[in-house]
């Protein structure tokens, strides 16, 4: 077994939350200016080289990235060999994005209660989903998540009948009712099969591959391909603007299915493509 | 795409001559309000009352920055969605604001109300909240303080960068610019 102190976690997450609101990953920045150079519409261009010197800026280390720096998402991969000295897991990362949204300046958007609506002031608690997996390490991913692009997210419980098609048509239904709402260039998260919370989980998760890099079944790639490439017909473009530009990547996520059920899920990210890890 | 610099307050004039789809840089004064903001000025002009600052020209930027590090003017400071707006739009251009800065498409009256009391509706890039920040030169809280990251602040602006979206002419960059690159 091996012992990692509920400091340390802390400690590693206050990082992250700084890390991941004010660099944008390599990949996304990539993308970013990848799709200046191949938008057509003069305004999306214009607005993506603002998108471009406002990553840059926020590097710099005053100005985070976005104002909506996020609800607190984790997923986090805890080996077997692993024990917590200290305090418990869930109390070590709430600790975290404490110090880090207090200290980072970075703002607080998250509500006591729903209906209530009173500010809980520290951006906690966060929503963490964990998993245990072989060995004696600790993974901790962070993906900030904004308001924006988060309310333009669903499940549709379809039919098994409904097919891939089916699952096409709801994905390029959804994101042209999102249009100018999840600030694209968008990320779209796929979720196929599970049950209802485990295809949300999916599409969620799915926002953190690397742009880029393709599903590992032929089938899924090809159809992250296409989806791709029909999102890109909308002629949403940055900030719904008008342009061919409309996302940079779709990811697909599966998981195996009940014989009655075919439940799929979107959830978009924004250019803000926000999500940082760290390996203790 | 033409590129158009403006001053605050805006007269009649200058907002004829935006068209959607121009880029614009704002220079002067703006003023930051959000929901809960929106609420109460609307309830003081039902009221027949006075608002706590003079609208007449101005524009109103829908925004909630991020914390303002010692030493700066301001946070982030990108735009959020206009769309909840909606409804107060028609009665603070009534009340004599030339218009608004937001991001999103707004609707539900707002173009009609664009139109007759000559407003525009300026986009600013959601999420550009850093680079926007940038071009805020001073920052004065006006009313409401309780509000916290919803009260109304003046803030002296200098080239903020913003598209027009939406024109006092009925022009609507979200429908046409949508339209031209749409490929089926
Ligand atoms: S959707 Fe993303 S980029 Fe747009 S305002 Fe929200 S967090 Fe910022």
């Amino acid at each position: 077994m091996r012992e990692i102190s509920s400091k340390d976690i802390t400690k590693a997450v206050k990082d992250l939350c700084v890390d991941a609101n004010y660099n944008l990953g390599e990949d996304v920045q990539d993308a970013l200016r990848k799709a200046y150079e191949k938008e057509e519409s003069p305004v999306s261009k214009a607005t993506l080289k603002q998108i471009i010197d406002n990553f840059e800026i926020a590097k710099q280390g005053e100005f985070p990235i976005c104002q909506d720096t996020g609800f607190g998402v984790f997923f986090v991969e805890m080996g077997d060999q692993v024990i917590i000295k200290g305090n418990n897991l869930f109390d070590a990362i709430n600790e975290g994005v404490r110090q880090g949204y207090t200290d980072g300046y970075l703002r607080k958007s998250i509500l006591a209660d729903p209906i209530e609506r009173k500010n809980t002031g520290d951006n906690t608690p966060a929503v963490i989903h964990l998993d245990v997996v072989k060995g004696d390490k600790l993974k901790i991913i962070i993906a900030p998540k904004g308001g924006g692009s988060e309310n333009m997210s669903e499940v549709k419980m379809m039919k098994p009948a409904d097919g891939v098609e089916g699952v096409k048509e709801f994905v390029i239904d959804k994101v042209k009712r999102s249009g100018s709402n999840p600030c694209p260039p968008i990320v779209v998260g796929v979720g196929i099969g599970g049950t209802f919370e485990k295809c949300a989980e999916m599409a969620k998760r799915a926002l953190l591959r690397t742009i880029g890099s393709k599903h590992s079944n032929p089938f899924y790639a090809k159809l992250e391909e296409e989806l791709l490439e029909k999102v890109n017909k909308l002629g949403i473009g940055a900030q719904g603007f008008g342009g061919t530009q409309t996302a940079l990547a779709v990811f697909v996520e599966t998981y195996p299915c009940h014989i009655a059920s075919f439940p799929a899920a979107v959830n978009i990210n924004c250019h803000a493509a926000r999500h940082k890890e760290v390996i203790l | 795409m033409a590129q158009k610099k403006i001053t605050t307050p805006l007269t009649d004039e200058v907002v004829k001559d935006l068209k959607a789809g121009d880029d614009v840089l704002i220079s002067g004064p703006i003023y930051t309000a959000r929901d809960a903001a929106h609420k109460r000025m609307v309830e003081l002009l039902d009221k027949g009352e006075k608002l706590p600052f003079d609208i007449k020209g101005h524009l109103i930027y829908y925004a909630g920055p991020s914390p303002t590090r010692p030493g700066n003017v301001i946070g982030s400071a990108g735009p959020t969605t206009s769309g909840r707006m909606n409804k107060y739009a028609p009665r603070i251009l009534e009340a004599g604001s030339k218009g608004m800065i937001g991001k999103g498409e707004m609707s539900g009256g707002v173009q009609e109300a664009l139109k007759k009391h000559t407003g525009v509706y300026m986009a600013a890039v959601g999420g550009a909240a850093a680079l926007i920040a940038k071009s805020v030169v001073k920052n004065e809280l006006v009313a409401w303080e309780e509000l916290g990251a919803e009260a109304i602040k003046k803030l002296t602006v200098k080239d903020f960068p913003a598209i027009v979206v939406q024109d006092c002419h009925g022009g609507n960059l979200y429908q046409e610019g949508v339209k031209k690159y749409q490929r089926t």
